[in-house]
């Protein structure tokens, strides 16, 4: 299963809830093409959700950091919500955790935007 | 386990089409023969993730999708261990001047983290040069070890 992404608004933030395999191929393209379409649309303030993600590969880590870095050049912020413990085992052994930041609490993750 | 224990030494080798199906392929091969060592869930994960980093290197890297160049996957499994080895037949390559991904300046790059994932999910990592031509990958996980 490839992966689906929904967006919704929170007041100004915009989560990106996603669900199945951020992978090579159509699950990490997806996710690259989301998300550079809500930077060009003026989304600035991006909160990843993927407490449904099974499965990222180095592909979709490149993708993630890839909409990291264009989102944080044109004055925005990225930020992770809900990593189940594969995925945060990932991020650790990449030393990304240190480059994102990660909330548990959705409401949380909201207010930290500046 | 004690089931598990009983588990007689097999080996399964394929050629596969250096396309992304091959990569799925290679996956549902690798963890059958895991699944039935008694590998548990997050261990399956990991191998997984190895083998499919692995494959993508060799098609996409290594093969560079050629339709006349194959992945040659070797699966073996012990009681105590499975050994996988994928070889393309691409150029080979020096792994001591890639870049290191965890380096603070190269934290931000796109690429460069599948060999990362292969040494953190496996116990034992290795990278020769296929003869005649190519590259070949050896990673080994151990039963012992899982979890």
């Amino acid at each position: 299963m490839s992966v689906k992404l929904t967006t919704r608004q929170v007041g100004d933030v915009t989560v990106v809830d996603a669900v199945g395999r951020i992978t090579l191929g159509d699950g990490a393209s997806t996710f690259r093409d989301t998300v550079r379409d809500l930077a060009a649309s003026g989304k600035k303030k991006l909160l990843l959700n993927l407490a449904e993600v099974s499965y990222i590969d180095s592909s979709g880590i490149g993708e993630m950091v890839s909409g990291f870095t264009t989102v944080t050049n044109q004055g925005g912020q990225v930020k992770l919500l809900n990593l189940t413990k594969r995925v945060k085992d990932l991020l650790q052994i990449t030393k990304l955790y240190t480059v994102f930041e990660v909330f548990e609490d959705e409401a949380a993750a909201v207010r930290s935007y500046s | 386990m004690a089931e598990h224990d009983r588990v007689a030494a097999q080996t399964v080798e394929e050629l596969l089409d250096s396309t992304l199906e091959s990569v799925d392929q290679a996956e549902e091969i690798v963890l059958r023969l895991a699944t039935t060592m008694g590998f548990d869930e997050d261990d399956l994960h990991r191998i997984g993730i190895a083998v499919r980093e692995c494959m993508v290197n060799a098609v996409v890297h290594g093969n560079r999708y050629h339709s006349r160049k194959k992945v040659h996957l070797s699966v073996s499994r012990t009681p105590e261990r499975l050994e996988i080895v994928i070889g393309d037949e691409g150029g080979s390559f020096d792994v001591s001047k890639l870049p290191d991904p965890l380096a603070e300046e190269n934290l931000l790059r796109q690429s460069g983290r599948g060999l990362l994932m292969m040494k953190a999910f496996m116990d034992e990592f290795q990278v020769r040069q296929r003869q005649p031509q190519g590259t070949e990958v050896r990673m080994v996980k151990n039963l012992a070890k899982a979890g």
